[in-house]
């Protein structure tokens, strides 16, 4: 058995771990998938790390799993009591039609693909270090494990942006991307007073879909500056490259506003003892039990923040930290890529082709394929992902995020600490220019969410009341392990 | 709040109560689904509180899971006959033992 | 023009500027920006006398003059940060974790009490455990040196509350920029930072940690300082478990246990946490308790601690730009309050106390780098 048969062949999630790896992925969302797939079909050795439990990201998350229920209630229908999770069933099923959307269409594709090309597939594993050359740790099972690897790329994706409203955190207010991860992996669709505030894509998206599954939502709260078209119409030349983004997106306003009140708002607060028990809408009182806030997404750079040596820039239009990448994803950092969300968002079908793009560079950097080769199939890739990418500029004048010096003082920032947007401000006051001496001051982003969820808005914040653009204030430090562990994961590793 | 549009297919154990589930979702998607957004009290101030993200992300969904505290129920899938609690405040070795 | 200019705005920088500015003077502090290297974020927040001072007994009686001070410092730090600082002085320990530890430990304690400490001693583990009872000590504890005068604090509360405390008195807080040099002007000296600014004062104050060495020159005096880095760790909060601080952990106010730091004396300037040393410090830790094996760690951090090559702090007034001083140490928790205190009073009379004398920096002169402390 040769050294790639005997790794190809472990594709159990208890298979045990070489020491070295030709290329690690971590995540396996679109990005990641399509980079482990390529780079598998260049021979290389590929392990991918996932913090699921299995393919799809966020974007496609449970695809497998739905699209087989979909296959079994199909073949339960015409008396076929077994049924199979496989490739097979999955095609069968595109082929007929039968999957809802494109989303679940573009995801059962990678992940079909992923499952055949014979890339190792660790899921719920959590990369909590990459050390300087190319050793990575993480977390599976409980316990501590560690790798070397030649080439890194990380497909992180996106996170939401924090929303701050006076009142988040009573319980019933969650976030639109919670609310659909409960659609996709438990089928639970809204029922009640359940509202939906804020704006971006994700928001209407998660609105058509609980609708299509039965859902019903109280009213939505548009929060958008207004406007947003004026903003917009300089980029929508640009953005009609790729027409059916923007056709999308209104057929998901008007199928929404067909069910659903849209009521344009400034301010929004929720209130209650104890839990959610209403909203107050530019001070109007309305009942509610589940209240869901969404204010678009962020690259997740959490891990690429905490590896010396990786350069960030701020973008001001998407007014968010993305870090310094070249046309295929190299980092300032030798054999560290970056592809997908996590590089800048762009969406999921130019996650997937940054993630061949990446994985076909990283062919090279290891001599799997000539720089001819590489130039040569990366170029269509290239050229539909600028395609992928056109209407952006559009997306994000539209949808410019909510400005964070209209955040109420009472307002807490940081869950986990308690800190609020005046205690922040305060801390200002005292002379914090940036994120980490206002952390080492107020508390906020000390707690265990490590400043996953307050951060932009902590970073927001202070920019807004030192009165200067958000690249001139540092933003958290992350360092390793950028994820909880035990200390007895840990201690394991002394030796 | 929410309501699901699939069938259970076991039950689990929350603050001594039963709660209709199905094996294989997430702890948090089980309360969320049987009406429950109050998953714990917060060490700072005693506020409660609920998932916000269920993505692993946020910690607010922190909840006793037999006998063992501050576990993240979005990412404890259900078992048949899970016993879970709510988290009280910081976590006490001393009750875990106990 | 101010009376001083403070060159630092950490922990014994700010201590320094809220002395001085609480004494009437007009008092300027100048920092770097959001991410210097600043070893006030990498403390421990032990404030600690039992190991201080071996063979210097200028600083082991500066120590315990500054931990007698601590109450009252403390109290008012409190009451400017907005926020309880934490002190608390209930004691503190120093683990052995096997027989060698502990007599290494004994010994050390013995020779302690020769140089005049008090109240140091050692507990084997029935009294310790009579000390702490319900501590689920791990069984290879063996014992510990016990200095009932001994206490930890939040250091980064502490921090807040005496640049609150600075400002509050009138005070200045310049951030933002290094300082690139400095000139003797009619009547005092002239700072020139980075960006391009300008602050002139009577006197200044070098006060910049690992920093100190280049600064040190511009006012004439030559200061010896390395980096050290130190790396700690954090838990998730957690119920009452360890009631007394120790040298390497302690649980904080908060409910979160710290264990730290490591002593990386390789020269670096880079503050990154390595897996190697946290889980070596997490190993130890969980020999002390062993129930934290099941404790969450939601950060570690690593930060530079200024140290001079025999380990003990470096006072001095410059010979050739009169006016112009320099303090450094590693241990700006314990000093603070002889730092805001008698130090803050003596750079305005323009006399440093009699211990300076012995913990002037000429004692480097010729000296190879010898690390103790």
């Amino acid at each position: 058995m040769s050294v790639a048969d005997e790794w190809t062949a472990g594709q159990e999630a208890t298979a045990p771990v070489a020491e070295s790896v030709d290329l690690l992925v971590l995540g396996a969302g679109p990005a990641g998938m399509a980079a482990a797939t390529e780079a598998r079909a260049h021979g290389m050795r590929v392990l991918v790390l996932d913090e699921n439990g299995a393919p799809g990201g966020q974007v496609h998350r449970a695809v497998e799993a739905r699209l087989a229920k979909g296959a079994v209630e199909a073949r339960l229908a015409k008396g076929a009591v077994e049924a199979r999770l496989a490739k097979g069933a999955v095609e069968a099923r595109l082929a007929k039609g039968a999957v809802s959307d494109d989303q679940d269409k573009d995801g059962a594709k990678l992940a079909a693909a992923f499952r055949a090309s014979g890339a190792q597939y660790r899921p719920n594993a959590t990369l909590w270090a990459v050390e300087p050359g190319g050793k990575v740790f993480w977390s599976e099972g409980g316990a501590a494990r560690t790798i070397q690897a030649e080439r890194l790329i990380l497909a992180a994706g996106a996170t939401e942006r924090p929303l701050p409203i006076p009142g988040w955190t009573l319980p019933g207010v969650m976030s639109v991307g919670a609310a659909q991860i409960a659609l996709k992996t438990a089928g639970l669709v809204p029922e009640g007073n359940v509202w939906l505030a804020g704006q971006g894509p994700l928001l209407w998206l998660y609105a058509v879909q609980a609708l299509a599954k039965g859902g019903r939502i109280a009213g939505i709260i548009d929060l958008s500056p207004p406007g947003g078209f004026a903003r917009a119409r300089p980029y929508l030349m640009r953005a009609l490259k790729a027409p059916e983004y923007l056709w999308r997106g209104l057929v998901w306003q008007r199928q929404v506003k067909r069910a659903v009140q849209v009521t344009p708002a400034r301010e929004l607060r929720a209130e209650g003892e104890g839990r959610l028990e209403r909203i107050l809408v530019d001070g109007v009182a309305h009942a509610a039990d589940l209240l869901l806030l969404h204010d678009g997404v962020v690259p997740n750079t959490q891990v690429t923040r905490a590896i010396a040596g990786v350069t960030h820039g701020w973008d001001p239009v998407q007014r968010c930290w993305r870090p310094g990448l070249d046309v295929w994803g190299n980092t300032a950092v030798a054999g560290v890529m970056v592809a997908g969300d996590s590089g800048g968002i762009g969406g999921a079908r130019a996650a997937a082709l940054s993630g061949r793009i990446a994985a076909l560079e990283a062919a090279r950097a290891l001599g799997r394929i000539t720089t001819d080769e590489r130039d040569a199939r990366s170029g269509p890739l290239r050229l539909l992902r600028d395609r992928q990418l056109a209407p952006r500029p559009f997306l994000d004048a539209m949808f410019p995020p909510l400005p964070e010096a209209a955040i109420p003082d009472e307002t807490i920032l940081c869950r986990c600490e308690e800190v609020t947007a005046g205690r922040v401000r305060q801390a200002v006051g005292l002379g914090c220019l940036g994120a980490n001496q206002t952390k080492a001051f107020t508390r906020a982003g000390m707690g265990p969410c490590q400043g996953r969820i307050c951060g932009p808005a902590v970073h927001g914040v202070i920019a807004a009341a030192r009165g200067v653009e958000g690249g001139e204030v540092e933003p958290f430090r992350t360092r390793f392990p950028t994820k909880p562990l035990t200390l007895g994961e840990l201690a394991a590793l002394a030796g | 709040m929410f309501r699901r549009t699939e069938p259970t297919d076991c039950t689990i154990v929350w603050e001594g109560r039963e709660l209709p589930a199905r094996a294989g979702e997430s702890l948090a998607a089980a309360l969320l689904a049987a009406g429950i957004t109050s998953f714990r009290e917060t060490p700072v101030t005693g506020a409660a509180r609920g998932p916000l993200c269920l993505m692993g992300a946020c910690f607010d969904c922190l909840v006793q899971v037999a006998g063992t505290q501050n576990m993240q129920a979005c990412l404890v899938p259900v078992t048949p006959g899970l016993v879970a609690g709510i988290q009280h405040g910081a976590r006490s070795f001393e009750e875990e033992a106990a | 023009m101010f009376d001083v200019a403070i060159i630092g705005g950490g922990m014994v920088g700010s201590a320094i500027g809220f002395g001085c500015a609480e004494r009437g003077a007009r008092v300027a502090v100048l920092d770097e920006g959001d991410v210097a290297l600043r070893a006030a974020r990498g403390n421990f927040g032990l404030v600690w006398s039992q190991s201080k001072g071996d063979g210097m007994p200028a600083y082991a009686a500066w120590t315990r003059r500054s931990v007698a001070l601590w109450p009252a410092l403390a109290e008012r730090a409190s009451a400017l940060a907005g926020r309880d600082v934490q002190y608390r002085a209930v004691g503190g320990l120093t683990f052995c974790l096997d027989e060698g530890e502990f007599a290494a430990r004994s010994q050390f304690v013995q020779r302690m009490h020769n140089q005049g400490q008090e109240g140091l001693r050692m507990l084997d583990r029935r009294e310790l455990a009579e000390l702490m009872p319900g501590c689920p000590l791990g069984p290879e504890v063996r014992g510990a040196s016990f200095q009932p005068a001994d206490g930890h604090v939040d250091p980064l509360t502490l921090l807040r509350g005496l640049q609150a405390g600075m400002r509050g008195a009138g005070g200045t807080h310049l951030p933002g920029a290094a300082v690139q040099a400095v000139e003797p002007v009619a009547g005092g000296y002239r700072i020139l930072r980075e960006d391009g600014s300008e602050v002139a004062a009577r006197r200044i104050v070098i006060a910049a940690g690992v920093k100190t060495t280049p600064l040190g020159k511009m006012i004439g005096l030559d200061v010896p300082v390395r980096p050290v880095r130190g790396q700690n760790i954090v838990t998730e909060r957690l119920a009452p478990i360890l009631p007394l601080p120790a040298s390497a952990i302690r649980q904080t106010g908060d409910g979160t246990v710290q264990i730290g730091v490591t002593s990386e004396d390789d020269g670096s300037f880079e503050a990154a946490t390595t897996t190697a040393a946290l889980a070596r410090m997490a190993a130890r830790a969980l020999r002390v308790l062993p129930v934290l094996g099941q404790a969450r760690m939601v950060r570690s951090w690593a930060a530079l601690r200024p140290m001079t090559p025999d380990g003990f702090p470096a006072y001095a007034e410059s010979a050739t730009h009169p006016g112009c001083f320099v303090a450094t140490c590693h241990s700006g928790v314990t000093l603070a309050a002889v730092h805001a205190g008698p130090l803050a009073e003596a750079i305005l009379t323009g006399a440093l106390p009699d211990h300076a004398r012995d913990l002037h920096p000429d004692r480097f002169l010729g000296m190879t780098h010898v690390s103790s402390h």
